[in-house]
């Protein structure tokens, strides 16, 4: 049972991430009609803005250790973070240690500026290209983007820890009446988790409460009629954009503690988020979240021993063999519109 | 129209002319093929560097390629002639290789194996290059290995840890400096004993490629024969990026100790997850839990950072050695780049130099000359003691390195401190060991 529960945990983590990614994906295809396949490389940005705000949270200067000597037998560089220097030693430590959960000050107006440049200047010249065009261009943006952040930041990964406080684990099993040291979980990814809930909350309740969702909610349905009511929905368009862009920007942010940033990480989860969005249906916010966390249960039962004993490299396939099942009995999606990719 | 009469002699003669005209330009062919591939005819002589310039890899590939330069500049008597003052052959003058200046050309082997061919075959086809050395990944060491045997080049492989790369995929053209998994196990074995027991019960976490199954094959049979029983060998997908669903379960699986597989970016992310799953705070079976990494490497290190404290290791190399070999490599490297070299920057560094300190003793560039130069090469002054480059398999045997991460790393770069240097006959092996048999060295092969 104890693992059983684990597995639900770290499904429900990994979920956390695929359905921010998928939400802001499918937010897209149902607002603009495009298929971004640049959204990962957002993912990635989000993840070096909290690398970045890290980095000037470190800007040192430099003094010469007489007593000590580095690797050469010079005088050791010794490096103090401006930042210690201007609030004292241990204010300074704390602003360093909490930079992650700052960085979502940080990364909120970069990452809708960066949606916004994206979709005004290359995206949308390619809303009335083929589907193949868009994937093209965007799958070309994605590499150029990750390029430039390998070139500012390097091949290798980069440490973006969470605050003290929020580091290590918890034994969640002692609260329910397990064995001490059955359910330990990291603090972090339930944190993660948390935040998951809190933002895709928040982009409904957007979308659901306010008239400016209503307005986004009506063109995604109708877009011409929304438009011959004088609506200007291009513009409202080009905002959700830059508000997907902003989702996927936080959650690479909140998910550098978990695994280090490096400039390949939007690719990996490029592939697997599109899959997430083909099984809960094309521009469906909700079937989006729903595949997301589902998915990610699925893939983590798929990791267990005993899966991959009974059947070898299913945790390597089963997002793949779920979206060929669903394809095939109900191509438009778990929750997808009818006539989405039924036709 | 004049009649010319075609006679029986001039059809001799001409056929004579014609016949020598047309055996001239084969009797130079003839006289090229029974030489070797790329023979350097002009004044100087091509390398080629092939290391991941792009790809995960890629900071390891710079920093082998940095490495790679010195070399050549220490080959061409620029610089401070680095580890030419220490090495124990004294064959190289600092004036080229067989007075030949030394040019280098570099490709991409972005990791991967196709890719790796690829570069390699056209630095040999276009570039004339007449070794070929570096990469990070034995997958792309076996297949340029392979390669280099067919095209007649000798291959210097850079960081290849897997045992297949001297055990059965090796060639004759291809020379190991690297340490390899089962001296990984060698060397760790007593250190894990006496700073853990005898009584340990170890789950594996292994990337699931060659050199995953080989580096778990190699440290579950050195821990079995120290009496740690093995719990669980679980095979993890090399794509993977997070490991929580694989290490969830390690706690309740009566496991004392974690060893993870892992390289790169794989072994960042899993240790990371380890760590924040809390192992290392956890007590089992009454005893500390502890976590393994049989093989280390700075860059990884430091991308892994805080976590690696504590956390045992074993490594070819470590620039904090104090050997005059290490000393001089340092010096120069870290002087040029203001940065202290990875092990993978002076396995190609030292493998750069041993492949034109055997031209120069084999008086020829020729690949079966330098086979032979450099089989049972006995050496010293590179940086990892006295180095033996066996015949038997062309794997170099030499001290290993059982490192930890430093609980306490004063600057970026002393991230890991060196635990224990176990000595050369430690770590040693019959070429016929199971873990590296079948295959045949077979033949040198010139090429052309």
């Amino acid at each position: 049972m104890d693992a059983i529960l684990l597995q639900i945990l770290n499904g429900l983590d990994k979920g956390s991430a695929y359905a921010l990614i998928a939400l802001g994906l499918t937010l897209i295809f149902g607002t603009l009609g495009v298929v971004n396949f640049a959204h990962g490389a957002l993912f990635m940005i989000g993840a070096f803005c909290a690398v970045t705000l890290q980095k000037l949270m470190n800007l040192s200067f430099v003094t010469l250790d007489e007593t000590q000597t580095d690797f050469l037998g010079n005088p050791l560089k010794v490096e103090t973070p401006y930042v210690e220097a201007w609030f004292g030693p241990e204010v300074g430590a704390t602003i360093i240690d909490w930079s992650v959960p700052l960085a979502i000050l940080f990364a909120i107006p970069i990452m809708l500026l960066v949606g916004y440049v994206m979709e005004r200047g290359l995206i949308k010249h390619f809303y009335k290209r083929p589907h193949a065009d868009q994937i093209l261009v965007t799958f070309g943006l994605a590499i150029v983007l990750q390029e430039i952040v390998k070139y500012f930041f390097g091949a290798n990964p980069i440490q973006t820890p969470p605050p003290d406080a929020l580091s290590g684990s918890v034994d969640l099993g002692t609260m329910i009446g397990f064995d001490p040291n059955a359910i330990i979980y990291p603090i972090w990814r339930l944190v993660y988790f948390g935040f998951a809930v809190a933002i895709i909350g928040a982009v409904f309740s957007f979308l659901q409460f306010t008239t400016f969702g209503m307005v986004v909610r009506a063109g995604m349905a109708d877009r011409e009629t929304v438009g011959l009511l004088g609506i200007n929905i291009d513009r409202r368009f080009t905002i959700m954009f830059g508000i997907a862009a902003a989702v996927a920007g936080l959650a690479g942010v909140m998910y550098g503690p978990l695994n280090p940033p490096n400039y390949h990480m939007g690719m990996d989860f490029l592939v697997l988020s599109f899959v997430v969005v083909v099984v809960g249906g094309m521009g469906s916010l909700p079937g989006a979240v729903l595949a997301g966390f589902l998915l990610g249960i699925l893939e983590s039962f798929a990791s267990t021993t005993w899966a991959t004993t009974t059947i070898p490299g299913i945790n390597q396939i089963i997002i793949y063999l779920v979206a060929i099942i669903v394809l095939l009995t109900r191509p438009r999606g778990l929750m997808g519109r009818k006539g989405v990719m039924e036709e | 129209m004049t009649n010319k009469s075609v006679t029986r002699r001039g059809v001799l003669k001409s056929g004579a002319v014609a016949g020598t005209g047309l055996a001239l330009p084969t009797i130079f062919t003839a006289s090229s093929a029974a030489a070797y591939t790329n023979e350097p005819t002009g004044s100087s002589v091509t390398l080629g560097f092939n290391v991941p310039q792009t790809g995960p890899y890629a900071e390891e590939g710079n920093d082998e390629l940095l490495a790679q330069q010195l070399a050549v500049e220490h080959l061409n008597g620029e610089g401070d002639g680095g580890c030419l003052n220490t090495f124990s052959s004294k064959a190289l003058q600092g004036n080229g290789i067989l007075g030949k200046k030394v040019e280098f050309v570099t490709g991409d082997t972005q990791t991967k194996s196709d890719a790796a061919r690829a570069s390699a075959k056209s630095m040999i086809e276009k570039d004339g290059a007449v070794m070929i050395n570096g990469g990070s990944s034995s997958g792309v060491a076996v297949a340029v290995q392979g390669l280099c045997q067919e095209a007649g080049v000798i291959f210097m492989a850079g960081l290849t840890h897997a045992n297949d790369t001297t055990g059965k995929d090796k060639k004759a053209n291809g020379f190991r400096h690297f340490f390899n998994a089962y001296m990984s196990g060698a060397a760790l074995a007593p250190v894990l004993a006496a700073e853990m027991g005898n009584e340990r019960r170890a789950y594996h976490l292994t990337a699931d490629y060659n050199w995953g199954w080989t580096q778990e094959e190699s440290i579950v049979a050195s821990t079995e024969a120290l009496g740690w029983e093995t719990v669980n060998t679980v095979k993890t997908p090399l794509a993977s990026t997070d490991f929580s669903s694989y290490i969830a379960p390690v706690l309740n699986s009566g496991a004392d100790v974690l060893v993870l597989n892992h390289y790169g970016g794989n072994m960042v992310n899993s240790l990371t997850n380890a760590i924040q799953f809390g192992l290392l705070d956890k007590v089992a079976n009454g005893k500390d839990f502890k976590i393994v990494v049989p093989l280390y490497s700075e860059l990884m290190a430091a991308g892994a950072g805080e976590n690696i404290k504590g956390v045992l290791g074993s490594m070819n190399w470590n620039w904090q050695l104090q050997d005059e070999g290490t000393k001089a490599f340092v010096k120069s490297f870290g002087e040029k780049y203001g940065k202290p070299p990875s092990n993978s920057a002076q396995t190609c560094y030292a493998q750069t130099l041993l492949y034109a300190d055997a031209c120069e003793r084999a008086g020829t560039f020729n690949p079966c000359g330098v086979v032979e130069a450099l089989e049972d090469f006995e050496f010293d002054g590179l940086g990892n003691g006295p180095t033996w480059y066996r015949g038997a398999d062309h794997q170099c045997f030499k001290d290993v390195l059982v490192v930890r991460g430093n609980e306490n790393p004063t600057n970026a770069y002393d991230t890991l401190e060196i635990v224990e240097i176990t000595p050369r006959a430690q770590v040693e092996y019959d070429p016929e060991h199971p873990m590296f048999a079948g295959g045949e060295l077979g033949q040198c092969n010139p090429g052309a």
